[in-house]
């Protein structure tokens, strides 16, 4: 049956509070179950609570497959990458570490690779991925084009990533700034050396009831320094 | 030579090779049954094409790499021996019991392995009697005794009327109970279970179980024929029973049996895989964790080369993306993203 072409999956990273639901969500999914396949990852632990969900992101020309010495992994014609066909797959995992963006998984004792594969089980009778359904800030979306243009006016989808030299188009999309001078793809290898901002909380003291900084104002967090 | 032409080539060679294998061993065709020779020319063509696909596949650059590590690692003369045992090891458990297939499920597992071993011997008991490799024949003065030739050799005497004669004349018997329990058990997944029914395909996943479950019935109904009905439709049963084995045998390099040929590389990725971990680690040009064998991490960038892939970072001081590890990759992207949205707001 396959999935309706006009329904995409939107990432928006920046909106994730790393709540785990799609975490615990994705496990209950059919074609996987029990494994939970998406990877919510903490940018860097030590300074930040900043987490990045990460889907697969079906790649047009998907190096895991290329890459695959068995020629286990298939693209449906809807653009699914689906996970390795497992009369085949031989447990290698080239795939794990050829995939820009870091998304299947090796299971060695059952010799089988296995990776998001947008819950193909319930997309294909018309329902939407486990993830996208109970992630609370929408930050995995799943809907048509225009839906999330409606919903989120200052944003853009980007299917179009950068790694080095190498252009990934995918049929998974990334939310980015609507700007005029909106870059034509995403490059992800340029924040190689970016680190997340480390960020102090100062909060004003309490003694005796009153505040050690002395504030002239009616709001409670006037005080607070981010 | 293209890739094409080798591969006809080496299909060639193996059919021809079969082909004088089964003059040899029938005694210049003395023990061979004309009444086979359709089963035979079947036989023939899934060699070709089993070559052909498997010489293809060979050709592909990740294979191609696998191919050549899996040997070389193998046969180290360091680790030789050990590696031998752990062959061994590794086809008893995993070959044999299937144990990575029971992993998965109990019943999976059960499942596959009544298809495999119900498979094996009938093709162990079928292609030798088809070639005429095998063949029986009564011993003289002793007509309730048979002796069996392979390849033209006597290989032993046994009683016709005794629990050897019974167990071996009714070897397609008992491989056709296997197959079939395995079919059922496999169509039973296919209907119950909502993930197998979303990806399942029906050259890919039903036909093979449509085929093995066809040639274990028409093949039943045989001996139930002349068992039980005096020959009862035999002549027509015959016809069916052979139509479906030699389509099988046609379909054999196509469609998902393709596996039997292709899985044994599992061996190979499992000896290359034990020798990465004993060697250096690549470490992660970001976080300088070690994520994978050095090796490892060198062949697959040789190959993302030659498949046309361009993750190489003339800019950047790791030179190349494969030299990041998974976990950074998901990092970069949530860092990348965040940083749009900074430049958008500043």
């Amino acid at each position: 049956m396959g999935v309706p072409h006009d329904l995409e999956f939107f990432v928006d990273p920046s909106r994730c509070i790393g709540c785990q639901a799609c975490v615990q969500a994705c496990s209950e999914c059919n074609t996987h179950k029990g494994h939970s396949m998406i990877h919510l990852e903490f940018v860097d632990r030590a300074n930040s609570v900043q987490t990045v969900p990460v889907v697969c992101m079906h790649c047009e020309q998907p190096t895991c497959a290329e890459v695959c010495p068995a020629d286990a992994i298939k693209r449906t014609e809807d653009g699914v990458v689906q996970s390795a066909r497992k009369p085949r797959c031989i447990a290698c995992g080239n795939c794990v570490i050829a995939c820009p963006f870091g998304v299947p998984e090796v299971h060695l004792a059952e010799q089988v690779m296995m990776k998001c594969d947008m819950c193909y089980d319930r997309m294909s009778v018309g329902k939407k991925p486990m993830c996208a359904t109970v992630c609370p800030s929408q930050a995995l979306f799943f809907g048509t084009r225009a839906e999330i243009i409606a919903l989120r006016p200052r944003s853009t989808p980007m299917s179009t990533f950068r790694f080095g030299e190498q252009t990934i188009k995918t049929r998974v999309s990334v939310m980015m700034p609507r700007a005029s001078a909106s870059p034509q793809h995403l490059d992800v290898t340029a924040a190689m050396d970016d680190r997340t901002r480390g960020r102090s909380l100062k909060l004003a003291v309490v003694q005796d009831g009153r505040s050690d900084d002395t504030v002239d104002t009616d709001d409670p967090f006037a005080a607070v320094q981010v | 030579m293209t890739d094409r032409t080798q591969a006809i080539l080496w299909g060639l060679v193996t059919t021809a090779s079969l082909a004088a294998l089964i003059v040899v061993g029938s005694r210049s065709l003395a023990h061979f049954d004309a009444a086979l020779v359709s089963y035979t020319f079947a036989s023939l063509f899934a060699t070709f094409g089993i070559t052909y696909r498997y010489t293809m596949w060979l050709r592909r650059p990740p294979t191609q790499m696998y191919w050549r590590r899996g040997w070389q690692v193998f046969a180290s003369p360091r680790h030789l021996g050990r590696n031998l045992l752990q062959l061994l090891r590794r086809f008893f458990l995993e070959f044999a019991a299937n144990r990575f297939i029971f992993r998965r499920g109990g019943l999976r597992g059960l499942t596959h392995w009544l298809l495999m071993w119900g498979t094996l011997v009938a093709g162990a008991i079928t292609f030798p009697l088809v070639f005429g490799w095998i063949h029986f024949e009564t011993v003289p003065g002793h007509l309730d005794t048979y002796r069996a030739y392979f390849f033209g050799v006597s290989a032993g005497t046994f009683p016709i009327e005794s629990a050897i004669g019974f167990i071996a004349f009714h070897g397609l018997v008992w491989a056709s109970f296997l197959v079939l329990g395995g079919v059922m058990l496999a169509f039973r997944r296919r209907m119950v279970d909502h993930g197998a029914a979303a990806l399942q395909q029906f050259g890919e996943d039903i036909l093979p179980l449509l085929l093995l479950g066809a040639i274990s019935i028409t093949g039943l109904m045989l001996t139930v024929s002349y068992s039980w009905m005096k020959a009862y439709a035999y002549d027509f049963l015959a016809i069916l029973h052979a139509i479906t084995v030699i389509f099988t045998l046609l379909w054999l390099p196509f469609g998902k049996f393709f596996h039997i040929f292709q899985r044994p590389a599992q061996l190979g990725v499992g000896f290359y895989k034990e020798a990465g971990e004993r060697g250096e680690q690549a470490r992660c040009a970001r976080c300088e964790q070690p994520y994978a064998p050095l090796p490892m991490v060198r062949d697959l960038t040789i190959v993302e080369q030659q498949l046309g892939f361009t993750y190489e970072m003339p800019r950047h001081a790791a030179g190349h993306y494969q030299r990041v590890c998974p976990k950074c990759r998901r990092a970069l992207f949530g860092l990348a993203q965040g940083a749009a949205w900074s430049g958008a707001r500043s």
